[in-house]
């Protein structure tokens, strides 16, 4: 059952590659109606709750366009959390 | 170096994953309730805060609400607790392959190794307290001892997010004073009769001797005694480890209180169906029914037979449930719920004595037509088939005793 959103949670589609290896590496992530964005660099991954947007997944802290913001993947949705994330330099998706 | 076992507990499971869902609600009295249309209206979990306002596990939503009329009531989403219950196994299986589950919500975890020791095992809980909170978000409990009875106390005892020692050296200090109604197993009437051997605390449960014990309380008293002693050594089972099903059962708590035998034969005929059910698509067949009702106080009994025949044939099981019920609970209505469960099993191949009087045929006649009636609900859905007894009643109808119901077996004995 999805959650419904609120002021820090976004649900979002996204694209992503399935590696040899298991992993899922986010590459391009879309807002309802919204432009298409690159992910340039991820971070960090790890499991991790979202307190503030509510929920728990897999936490992908990533950079897209000089911006720094975690997504998750808490199974099958996908989120953006917005808040200062745990990385040190951090701007608001 | 001796075992290392830990118990895990999430505290207010249900509520806690509710209130990580929802900050909206966090900072509220929370509690998880069953559907009150359905008349499942009780209080499955609170959080801290709803304790406060004295609200327990099993308070009918009414009861709640006049405790604190802004509880926030949500319903219960199972997948996403099963989800998280998986979660929290894998961190565990970090740490051991031997990982046990006791419901959703608890676990045991044996780390025993050539280098741990009971310390170990205390630094090992909290990697492990803190590692749940970071990356799920819930807090548990942990009990740290040396074996499964006093990790299940321990783990009881500090809350939330805490962890609990209890050392081979130390136990009698810490276990002995407590209540004899905190060991695992011990429940009401255990305690009561406890109670009447004057062993109020667990101390004074291990030091009374084993003849009056075994007189009164049979074998388990001697069980329970060797848990007062610290000498429980049953195992922690294996990540892979697949319990022996032991009983198969479905219990239910239909729209309406039964008031009348007729609603009783009406509702033991859909259990014994799903029971029955079950037990072909695990091949076996059962020797013992056991029936259990609860009152509209919510005090349960229950009360079982042994069948001549070992059997899988949903009528034989009904019948049998029925003529316990006329015998032993017929006087006690109305029922809030009833359950079924068959146990004694063996396997659907094993050689059986077969009957004097001939009906071998008819039994085997009734065996397939049953099994045709699982290959239709298979393909088309439980409702496809129904018998004409369930239509008496519209809302029995609409029942579907195998998916709603079924009860899961707990294995702590297995091994």
């Amino acid at each position: 059952m999805r959650r419904p959103e609120n002021a820090y949670k976004h649900y979002v589609k996204v694209r992503a590659d399935f590696g040899f290896d298991g992993r899922i590496r986010p590459l391009l992530l879309r807002e309802e109606d919204g432009p298409a964005i690159r992910i340039d660099r991820i971070l960090d991954v790890r499991p991790a709750a979202a307190r503030k947007a509510g929920g728990q997944g897999m936490r992908y802290v990533c950079q897209a366009e000089g911006r720094t913001f975690a997504l998750f993947y808490d199974e099958p949705y996908w989120f953006v959390e917005n808040e200062r994330t745990d990385a040190n330099d951090t701007n608001q998706i | 170096m001796g075992r290392v076992i830990l118990h895990c507990d999430a505290n207010a499971f249900y509520a806690s994953v509710e209130c990580l869902y929802n900050p909206a609600i966090r900072d509220k009295p929370v509690a998880v309730c069953g559907d009150a249309e359905a008349r499942h209206g009780i209080v499955l979990t609170k959080n801290q805060i709803a304790k406060r306002f004295g609200i327990n596990t099993g308070d009918a939503i009414w009861q709640a609400r006049e405790k604190c009329p802004e509880l926030v009531c949500v319903p219960p989403d199972f997948p996403l607790y099963i989800r998280f219950s998986r979660r929290m196994r894998r961190i565990y299986e970090d740490y051991s392959d031997r990982v046990e589950s006791f419901g959703l919500d608890e676990a045991w975890v044996d780390v025993s190794g050539p280098d741990v020791d009971i310390r170990e095992g205390e630094r090992i809980a909290h990697e492990i307290r803190l590692r749940i909170k970071r990356e799920l978000g819930i807090t548990v409990s942990v009990g740290v001892s040396f074996n499964k009875i006093f990790a299940k106390l321990g783990s009881d005892m500090k809350k939330p997010d805490a962890v609990t020692v209890i050392a081979p050296d130390t136990f009698r200090d810490v276990v002995w004073p407590l209540p004899a109604g905190d060991l695992l197993f011990v429940g009401p009437a255990t305690r009561r009769k406890l109670r009447m051997m004057n062993a109020r605390t667990i101390g004074d449960l291990a030091n009374l001797p084993d003849d009056l014990l075994k007189a009164r309380l049979g074998k388990p008293g001697l069980m329970l005694k060797s848990y007062a002693l610290g000498l429980d050594r049953s195992p922690v089972m294996r990540s892979d480890f697949r319990a022996a099903i032991k009983s198969v059962g479905n219990s239910t708590t239909p729209p309406h209180d039964l008031t009348a035998p007729d609603d009783a034969r009406c509702i033991y005929s859909l259990l014994a169906e799903s029971v029955a059910a079950r037990m072909r698509e695990e091949g076996l067949r059962a020797r013992c029914v056991t029936i259990s009702a609860r009152s509209v106080d919510l005090v349960t009994c229950s009360c079982q037979r042994t069948l001549a025949r070992p059997t899988n044939l949903s009528g034989e099981i009904a019948r049998a449930a029925m003529q316990l019920f006329d015998e032993r609970f017929s006087g006690e209505l109305p029922f809030r719920s009833v359950g079924l469960s068959c146990s004694a099993l063996s396997p659907d191949g094993a050689p059986a004595q077969l009957g004097f009087l001939g009906d071998e045929e008819r039994r085997i006649r009734l065996e397939h037509l049953e099994e045709a009636v699982d290959g239709l609900r298979r393909r088309f859905g439980h409702q496809i088939v129904r018998r004409a007894i369930v239509l008496v009643d519209g809302e029995y109808a609409k029942i579907n005793p195998v998916e709603d119901h079924t009860v899961h077996p707990v294995p702590f004995y297995a091994g």
